[in-house]
């Protein structure tokens, strides 16, 4: 019996704080502890008093598991660990457990000293927190305890994002955490072999959506970028500090190398320049082509983009310049789009979401006249353009991941509610498979089917084997055995060696029956006709007479004695073991129908 | 027991075995055959431990056995294999049997029976297989004999039960390479167990074990391969092993779907779950292009492939492999390309600004969208975007072959294949420009498309830069913009890469060709000519300029309304590069001018054109000069070879054959000349006064027939025959003048020997072209070969004299195709003014580039010389690697030379050029020669003639300035 439940509010149905309890087979794990970027209050975390009402979480829990980076995967871990009180292991790859703490400082500071919050978790708290974290390779299998082991599968999506299995006794769960099924310049695809698990869990925040090819989408950024260079004008492109912003340096930086441009490329500083530097450690987490050809030239040592710095806005001439935050709400791409708003020459990319009310929302949706602080008008006559960038698997891909890992059962979170009914349909169609989609606090629970291993004595197998045909991978087989129960263990051992290890004495079980025979003539020619009919009949058993007048088909005896009263009825015993029943019974019928005339 | 039987044995071979040592001491030669099978079991029999025993034979398998000794050496094996305990020495027995049942000559029918008595007793699982390993190569050398086969097969079906999985692999690659194929003979045997391998093999489909799974279908598909016709059924079953667990069985299974929708295209199979049917090519296509997104990429890459070479399915399978339906929030959207499409058709330009554009449209019907069942959907779609670069490069391949037979489906892969044109990887980015090219001619681009198409003219790589060039000149476009904007990119494409002039402007020759009618109304934007106002004369050395009259004469050649609309200057501009750049620009009809070509007579049919004519006229006229004077004689011939040249500037495609008469002609006429000096007059001790015209000459001539032997592709035996009697007048020659010149008659013994066996070697060598040779030097020559072989030097000097005064001139029949390699260097350009520094003793690089045309096996021939202002010559070999094949009959080198020098003062210039090396023993004669008979009796001959190596420049020097640095202390 495994049983699931949806913790953050954003896991079920929802985007955004992610965490999810998982409870297989006695044992605890948490998936993500993630945060709400929608909310400051206490509802950006999860409520995990909910876990246990009173006793402490690390009793509870036996290990928690982030799949990525990303705030809403993540961002409330340190509040968990430090702050409620968790002292057991945090798995997380590599990459996510270097990158993860400047994400979380980022967030401190953000929360802390600019909007002043107090009761919030410090430096030291999320130091604390990452000592607890255990970190993993891919398709290492990590046992926790006896019982529970967790596998990591690449994911995609972002550096280090990774895809868990766990797995206890013979039931196992995997999540995925968000992945992406589609390549893209940085990073592979997701992929997991054949696990063929109990429950999948799946992300689904593009449930309804089948995409483009990407190379489309590359091809008219790129040209975009291009065109405006070529023409002499400025593209800003806003976007957050890490993942996609990677991907579009590559991106550019390649097809600067390639069409031999001049025109410089700036990245605005930060938390970016640390993170590049995981990025340029971690090769072995990122696409062929930069696994590839990094011995002659890493990939993320980009050549033709450089830190930016604020004066070089007013420079003349063309320039393409990365700058934070994503969504124009604030910072230095706030600064510079105002600097460059107002000549048409110039540009701007958004390459992802943005959130209704920030700048970035109104530009996209039309808006041409731009109210700033201090009732400033802002006129708008650069070009406004839309890519999008997004690193999730469509519902094509989810399906492809189904279809890779065979699961019995699949749950979809991370997701809207009416796009994931969509799917749950489709993957009921088309996998014949349960499908679940709970709610925020709903728990789900799943009943599953464990095969029960048993130990069988090698003689046994031999001999079982050698009696059939050849041994069949997928079929079911039927064997003859003991089944001994002891000391919680399951063994399969001849019935010899049962009773020899029991010290009981072995019984024979034999059915006797007799059958009357009209006929008057001598007890051993009735013999001998019975040999003889028996023999003509049963061509491929060994039929023998023996010389005390009994005849032996296999090992069932037959003797014939004359009737007592009337000379001319013949009885003859048939007597035969249980294990010979089915041939034994054969013969009495046989026998009771009669012999045939006798010619002679 | 083992211990004793092994000392009896011993004892019973020691006798033999000493008479041997004794014997090798003396005769040592002789007896090392019979030695090898005694010492070998000597060995086996004193090892004490299997371990021994096995370093013995391991030993005993790096040494080569004689065919004779073969089967000595395999009864002792088997002996000892009978004898011995160890599995481990049990199986390198085994594979030592099969080691040398592989010996080339010897027939392992012998030890047959004795290999297969051995499998009865064995136990061990891993010698088993060893020994099923060896029956299989004793059975691979014995496929004549079906009885053998029959045996051997039985023999496999037998063990097919074993519980190891070696063994049944084994028992399954044994019956995949010696089960009976034809249909016959199956019936004839009566035995059982062989009646029907395919359906034993076919058992084994659902094997317990991935690997006897996989060797099971491997061995249907060798079956395949000896021509067995697969049974249909079987496809059913090979459906089922696609959804396996382990990637070499789904890798395996996909080949066998490919062999069996290539049997069985148009027969019916069942749709499963519903009751519709289709043709068993569209099932297996649409389960192959599944596969296209299967885990493992080793199977990507195997079904990519496979599906370029289902030609027959139908249409509407091959569209959906490149149809995904995309969908936003379960609402239809449109693809990208779509999109474009659309634009396009509805005449304007895309907008592209705003933020929705690609809003999606209708309401999707949740019912009827096909999430991953649909089979063929979108195989090409995922497959170009695989993470793999192998992947994708396969899938490109696929594309190309079925756009090759399918001109639909051709026009609707354009949009995937102009996206693979911006790959990360280049190897992709190359391929699909090739492929575009090669499926040009079914498709002609939108504007849209040739705007991408055109983007990557910018890439910094040359090699898809000149691929791009090439995919230029054999597309269609529509619309006169396409051409404009095709134009102006590549005008851009010249100012940033100047060294791609030449490609660019072969291009535009195409591109101006293909489309003459879409180039006329741009004419006069092109020439900036206005109708009241003379506008300035460009500049005729600007190669822009030269692009575009390039594209506009090339186009005017086919639209006789176009000269109409030239300036002044642009005749002008015509009549210099006509005359300049031949091969780019054709003969025009212009008005008020005579044609280049001016008696072109109505009737005369096009393939015999004027030039051509021409050619074979002036020869005719060289070959009856008999009658003339020498005087005559000497001035037609120089007049000819003038006209001959210049034909070859200005028809580039009778280049080849011009220059190769050209050459001819030469030779004679330097042979004439050096016969008429007075020198023969004079007493020879005069002989050294005189200047040295006739031994120059001699060598000149030689030089002269190597470049005609080895630099022209097309060269047939009758030029070849001919070249080497040129050759033999000049060898006749050197020794006169030797003859002449030296005192003494020592030294000529030799060369007239010398002489002689080349004639004879000529005589073999061309006996079959001799007929045609009537009256010339060599036909004289032979019939007085048994005078001269007689005579004294002096003698012969005389006789040849005369001989080569009197033969006649011999004609040269051209053959059809005559192309001379030419090399042009690239880079380095030789216009730099700053010279390459570096410090002397260290090396420099220096980045060669250079096309070459018809050079054949350019990787075994080129060379690349440089030479130092000091006369030091340095020959470099460029690897195989350096030369790529854009194109039949082109190749390119692209190299890099290492440069070094003791210091200079100053800097100073090297020459680079390129060589063509020959080597006669390669030459087209000998390779004429039947080997069997003359190849002997050739290698006994003095290798003076046959291994002279030598080099042809054929390129022009280019010269790069460098300088050698002394090293600071």
């Amino acid at each position: 019996v495994l049983s699931l439940f949806c913790l953050g509010a954003g896991a079920g149905q929802d985007v955004g704080r992610s965490c999810i309890l998982v409870s297989i087979a006695g044992k605890n794990v948490m998936l993500d502890c993630g945060m709400h970027m929608g909310y400051n209050d206490d509802r950006r975390f999860p409520d995990f008093s909910y876990i246990t009402q009173n006793g402490r979480l690390t009793d509870f829990l036996d290990c928690v598991i982030i799949s990525h980076f990303h705030l809403d995967h993540c961002g409330a871990l340190p509040y968990f660990s430090e702050m409620v009180g968790y002292d057991g292991p945090i798995y997380m790859t590599h990459p996510t457990k270097a990158i993860c703490p400047i994400l979380l400082e980022d967030y401190r500071k953000i929360t802390v000293d600019k909007k002043g919050e107090t009761n919030f978790f410090t430096s030291q708290m999320i130091k604390d927190c990452m000592k607890k974290v255990v970190a993993v390779h891919l398709h290492q299998t990590v046992q926790v305890d006896e019982e529970l082991e967790i596998k990591a599968y690449y994911a995609g999506h972002v550096l280090g994002a990774a895809m868990f299995q766990i797995k206890v006794g013979y039931e196992s769960v995997v999540y995925t955490g968000d992945y992406n099924m589609t390549p893209d310049r940085h990073l592979g695809a997701a992929w997991i072999d054949k696990c063929r698990p109990d429950l999948l869990i799946s992300e689904s925040t593009y449930a309804t959506t089948i995409r483009d090819s990407k190379r489309c989408r590359e091809r008219d950024f790129l040209k975009k970028v291009h065109e405006t260079v070529e023409r002499g004008g400025k593209v800003l492109i806003p976007v957050f500090a890490l993942g996609r912003a990677q991907e579009l340096c590559i991106l550019l930086e390649t097809f600067w190398e390639r069409m031999n441009l001049k025109a410089p490329i700036y990245f605005s500083t930060g938390l970016t320049e640390k993170a590049n530097h995981y990025y340029k450690l971690f090769i072995t987490w990122t696409n062929q082509k930069i696994r590839k050809t990094f011995v002659q030239r890493n990939m993320f040592e980009f050549k033709h983009i450089k830190a930016f710095d604020r004066a070089f806005a007013d420079n003349p001439g063309p320039m393409v310049v990365f700058a934070t935050p994503g969504m124009l709400h604030a910072g230095q791409s706030l600064q510079i789009f105002r600097k460059w708003a107002g000549n048409e020459k110039n540009m701007v990319i958004m390459p992802g979401y943005c959130v209704q009310g920030t700048v970035g929302h109104k530009i996209l949706s039309g808006q041409r006249k731009l109210e700033m602080e201090g009732r400033q008008i802002l006129e708008v006559k650069m070009q406004v353009e839309y890519m999008s960038f997004s690193a999730h698997a469509d519902a094509k891909g989810i399906m492809q991941l189904i279809r890779q890992a065979e699961p019995r059962n699949v749950l979809l979170v991370h997701g809207e509610a009416k796009k994931m009914e969509f799917l749950k349909q489709k993957i009921e169609q088309e996998f014949h498979v349960n499908c679940y989609m709970p709610a925020n606090g709903e728990t789900t629970t799943i009943f599953t089917n464990p095969s029960i291993p048993v130990d069988i004595s090698l003689g046994l197998l031999k001999r079982e084997t050698a009696i059939g045909l050849l041994p069949d991978a997928k079929k079911p087989k039927l064997m003859h055995g003991t089944l001994i129960m002891k000391d919680n263990s399951f063994r399969l051992v001849s019935p010899e060696q049962a009773l020899k290890e029991l010290g009981l004495a072995e019984h024979q079980l034999r059915f006797t029956c007799r059958v009357h025979i009209q006929d008057p003539r001598k007890e051993h020619e009735t013999v001998l006709r019975v040999y003889n009919h028996l023999k003509g009949v049963l061509k491929d058993y060994s039929v023998q007479h023996l010389p005390d007048g009994s005849i032996t088909v296999e090992s069932i005896l037959i003797q014939a004695t004359a009737h007592s009263e009337d000379q001319g009825t013949k009885v003859l015993l048939v007597s035969w073991t249980y294990q010979d029943e089915e041939l034994g019974s054969y013969l009495t019928s046989l026998l009771k129908k009669g012999l045939p005339p006798s010619t002679s | 027991m083992a211990a004793h039987l092994k000392k009896r044995v011993y004892e019973e071979f020691t006798k033999v075995v000493q008479q041997q040592h004794e014997d090798l001491s003396t005769k040592k030669l002789r007896l090392t055959k019979p030695s090898k099978s005694a010492a070998l079991h000597v060995d086996l029999c004193k090892a004490t431990s299997p371990a021994d025993a096995l370093q013995y034979l391991l030993q005993f398998a790096r040494k080569p056995v004689e065919v004779e000794s073969v089967e000595g050496v395999v009864r002792i094996l088997l002996e000892h294999y009978y004898k011995e305990n160890d599995a481990s020495v049990r199986l390198k027995i085994a594979s030592l049997l099969g080691l040398l049942s592989k010996t080339a000559g010897f027939s392992p029918d012998c030890i047959m029976d004795d290999a297969i008595n051995t499998l009865q007793n064995e136990k061990s699982h891993q010698v088993l297989a060893q020994l099923l390993d060896t029956l299989l190569v004793i059975g691979t050398k014995l496929t004549e004999n079906p009885s053998v086969r029959m045996r051997l097969v039985e023999v496999a079906c037998k063990h097919l039960t074993d519980s190891s999985h070696g063994v049944r692999n084994k028992c399954l690659q044994l019956i995949g390479c010696l089960g009976p194929v034809e249909k016959g003979v199956a019936k004839e045997a009566e035995s059982q167990a062989a009646k029907d391998v395919q359906k034993i093999i076919g058992d084994h489909f659902n094997d317990q074990d991935p690997r006897v799974r996989t060797a099971a279908i491997k061995a249907m598909l060798q079956l395949h391969e000896r021509g067995l016709k697969l049974q249909q059924a079987i496809y059913s079953q090979a459906c089922k092993l696609l959804a396996d667990d382990y990637e070499q069985v789904r890798s395996a299974a996909v080949q066998l779907i490919w062999v069996l929708s290539q049997l069985y295209p148009e027969s019916i199979v069942p749709i499963p779950s519903s009751n519709e049917e289709i043709r068993l090519v569209d099932d297996a296509f649409g389960k192959i292009c599944h596969m296209v997104s299967d885990g493992s990429w080793v199977v990507r890459v195997q079904a990519a492939k496979l599906l370029g070479s289902m030609q027959q399915v139908s249409s509407h399978f091959l569209e959906q492999t490149l149809d995904k339906k995309l969908m936003s929030d379960l609402r239809r959207k449109r693809t990208a390309h779509e999109r474009a499409k659309e634009l396009y058709s509805s005449g304007e330009f895309s907008s592209g600004r705003k933020w929705g554009d690609d809003a999606p449209k209708e309401e999707v019907d949740t019912g009827a969208v096909n999430l991953i069942e649909s089979g063929a959907c979108g195989a090409f779609v995922h497959g170009l975007e695989d993470e793999m670069y192998e992947v994708r490069i396969a899938a490109v391949e696929a594309l190309c072959m079925l756009a090759q037979s399918s001109p639909s489906f051709a026009e609707k892969c354009l949009d995937f294949l102009v996206d693979m044109f911006n790959d990360e990887i280049e190897e992709v980015r190359l391929q699909s420009i090739h492929t575009m090219r090669k499926i040009s001619h079914n498709i002609t681009l939108r504007e849209d498309q040739l705007d991408t198409v055109l983007a990557v003219l910018e890439d910094s790589s040359r090699d898809i830069r000149e691929a791009l060039h090439e995919l230029l000149c054999c597309t269609n476009v529509s619309t006169k913009e396409g051409i404009h904007l095709a134009l102006v990119e590549l005008l851009k494409n010249l100012t940033k890469y100047p060294t791609d002039r030449e490609s660019i402007w072969k291009c535009l020759k195409f591109l101006g060709s293909r489309h003459p009618t879409l180039v006329l109304p741009l004419v006069p934007e092109l020439l900036s000519t206005h109708p009241f106002f003379d506008t300035p004369e460009p500049d005729m050395d600007d190669p822009a300029y030269i692009a575009v009259l390039v594209l506009i004469f090339n186009a005017a050649k086919s639209c006789p309304t176009m000269p109409a609309l030239f300036s002044d200057h642009t005749f002008r501009h015509y009549a210099y590069l006509r005359d300049s750049l031949s091969h780019l620009v054709p003969p025009l009809r212009l008005p008020g001018r005579k044609l280049v070509s001016s008696p072109v007579s109505p009737s005369i049919t096009p393939h015999e054109d004027p030039s051509q004519q021409f050619l074979h006229q002036s020869l005719e006229k060289v070959y009856n000069f008999q009658h003339l004077d020498p005087q005559g004689i000497q001035e037609l011939l120089e007049f000819t070879i003038r006209d001959l040249q210049r034909l070859g500037e200005l028809q580039s495609e009778l280049a080849g054959m011009a220059d190769f008469t050209a050459t001819y002609l030469q030779c004679q006429l330097i042979l004439i000349k050096a016969l008429q000096e007075k020198l023969w007059n004079m007493a020879a001790p005069l002989y050294l006064k005189q200047n040295a015209l006739a031994p120059a000459a001699a060598k000149q001539i030689l030089e002269e027939t190597y470049k005609m032997e080895f630099m022209y592709s097309g060269v047939e035996i009758r030029q070849v025959v001919i070249i080497h009697h040129m050759r033999l007048q000049a060898k006749a020659l050197q020794l006169i003048v030797t003859a002449r010149t030296t005192r003494g008659v020592e030294p000529l013994f030799g060369m007239c020997e010398k002489f002689l066996q080349e004639v004879d070697s000529f005589q073999r060598c061309f006996i079959s072209e001799l007929p045609h040779m009537q009256g010339s030097f060599v036909d004289k020559l032979l019939d007085l070969m048994p005078r001269l072989v007689t005579s004294k030097p002096s003698e012969v000097v005389k006789i040849l004299q005369t001989t080569l005064r009197q033969s006649t001139f011999l004609h040269l029949p051209l053959p059809e195709q005559l192309h001379r390699a030419t090399a042009n260097i690239i880079e380095p350009t030789g216009e730099s003014d700053n010279p390459l520094r570096f410090t002397s003793g260290l090396v420099v690089a220096l980045d060669v580039d250079a096309t070459l045309e018809h050079v054949q096996d350019p990787q075994g021939t080129v060379k690349v010389q440089v030479l130092y202002p000091d006369g030091q010559a340095q020959i470099i070999h460029p690897k195989p690697a350096d030369f790529r094949n854009p194109g039949p009959g082109r190749h390119r080198l692209i190299t890099q030379v290492y440069l070094s020098h003791t210091a200079w003062t100053e800097p100073c210039q090297i020459e680079v050029r390129l060589l063509l090396a020959y080597n006669s023993n390669r030459s087209k004669a000998s390779a004429k020669i039947p080997k069997s008979t003359w190849s002997e009796s050739l290698e006994a001959l003095p290798q003076s003639e046959n291994g002279i190596e030598g080099t042809i420049p054929f390129s022009k020097p280019v010269k790069v300035y460098i300088m050698p640095k002394p090293a600071r202390r």
